[in-house]
């Protein structure tokens, strides 16, 4: 005759000691190495849904967000007695401006975005400063000259923009930052703004403008940074 | 040691524990003068406290490899002491009351997380420094990898100092980390499963 088959008794579940922590380790580093490919979209999408969370938080951080880079051994210091912007190339009058003549140019405001190409970004700066063009009107470019050549004071810093980027309707340059004159970190006593490019563009603690016949190799740009710095689809992004 | 008291960390534990240590703090300082614009203003030679920053990493990563590889069988039974969570451990972590080994259950966490920060930070270090000059090395998420380690590391050493240094229970442990050694009958009251060679 056939039996029921015979259900064992379950014994209390034994105390059996897991390896979890090298599971641990190793999803945290996987998830970090896998956060290069998706950390900065996650930030920005958190920071974007919830703009209240970016307000919020930008102010906390203790940089606002700003990262401050420089090439040389010392921060520039702007002296107002004896600092100028000079103007020169191929244009039919240099021109040299004092700081107060400088800010006796029409003024212009902007808010815009800031973008470096390391992948911090910093929302909504508010710039107060001076269209490109009415420096440069004074000094009558000629027409040969079809880019321009931006000298900062933290030598051998120099970039350049061709024409064309530098007409850009939001290109300026900036002596005050946030209601602020430009600090000294950010470039005092004017820096360049180009929004549409990448942060090494906009050379900071400028001290001449020089129109050249064409855009070469700026200082980063010789470290194999894009000559053509537009943000998000520059420098191996959105390609 | 002192009569009453039992060894809770081989000389290779300390040693690995305080160069780590002193690596972090070194790279914490160096690393802030970079990042806050502040400091940044007051020394102002980036470059050099950049390369003091980019190396003292490559030396701290490496002094860590050389206690790991000198320490070989003493500290790989520590790993896996860190490795092994039973169900007292699951317990204690969901905050009941479990007695614990030589490690507790948040001990062993902080300690594989510290490990494996340990590691990102040096891939995304290195990839930030190569990515400086070259741009098949740079990703747009680096610089967020690297400083969201660096506050988390930061939340998690105010923990560690808070349970090393001030909070009545647990200070004595700071002991155990110094001089090797800690009272057994606090060795019992908070592991009460381990066993003391």
């Amino acid at each position: 005759m056939d039996l029921p088959p015979v259900t064992e008794h379950q014994p209390p579940e034994p105390d059996q000691p897991r390896r979890y922590g090298r599971g641990l380790f190793l999803a945290t580093v996987a998830g970090g190495i896998s956060s290069l490919f998706w950390g900065k979209a996650a930030w920005d999408h958190v920071t974007g849904v919830v703009s209240p969370v970016a307000n919020a938080v930008a102010p906390i951080l203790p940089t606002g967000g700003w990262r401050i880079y420089t090439i040389s051994g010392h921060m520039p210091v702007f002296d107002p007695g004896t600092w100028r912007l000079h103007i020169g190339g191929l244009v039919d009058q240099p021109v040299s401006l004092s700081y107060n003549e400088l800010r006796a140019l029409p003024r212009v405001d902007q808010v815009s975005t800031f973008h470096c190409v390391t992948g911090w970004t910093v929302q909504n700066v508010h710039w107060g400063g001076v269209r490109l063009g009415d420096v440069l009107g004074p000094a009558q470019p000629q027409a040969k000259g079809h880019a321009l050549r931006f000298v900062s004071m933290e030598v051998p810093y120099v970039d350049y923009l061709t024409m064309q980027q530098a007409s850009l309707h939001d290109v300026m340059l900036a002596y005050e930052m946030d209601g602020k004159p430009l600090p000294q970190e950010h470039g005092a006593p004017v820096r360049l703004i180009i929004p549409e490019m990448y942060g090494y563009k906009n050379v900071k603690w400028l001290q001449g403008i020089d129109v050249v016949p064409q855009a070469v190799n700026g200082y980063w740009e010789n470290l194999g940074y894009d000559r053509n710095a537009w943000v998000g689809r520059s420098n191996g992004y959105g390609t | 040691m002192k009569a009453g008291y039992v060894r809770r960390f081989s000389p290779a534990e300390r040693l690995l524990h305080w160069v780590n240590a002193a690596g972090f703090l070194f790279l914490l300082a160096t690393g802030l003068i970079l990042y806050l614009p502040r400091l940044s203003m007051l020394v102002s030679r980036r470059q050099t406290i950049q390369s003091i920053h980019f190396w003292g990493g490559v030396a701290w990563l490496g002094a860590l490899a050389v206690v790991v590889v000198l320490g070989g069988r003493r500290l790989l039974a520590t790993a896996r002491e860190l490795d092994t969570f039973d169900n007292d451990d699951l317990r204690w972590l969901r905050g009941r009351k479990a007695p614990q080994g030589r490690f507790n259950a948040g001990q062993k966490i902080n300690a594989i997380l510290t490990a494996a920060f340990a590691i990102l930070f040096g891939v995304s270090g290195l990839l930030l420094w190569f990515g400086e000059q070259d741009t098949r090395y740079r990703f747009a998420s680096t610089v967020i990898l690297h400083d969201g380690l660096m506050y988390i590391s930061l939340f998690l050493l105010v923990g560690h100092l808070y349970l090393t240094l001030i909070h009545p229970a647990t200070r004595h442990s700071l002991r155990g980390m110094t001089l090797g050694d800690v009272r057994g009958e606090w060795a019992t009251r908070h592991h009460a499963k381990w066993r003391p060679e």
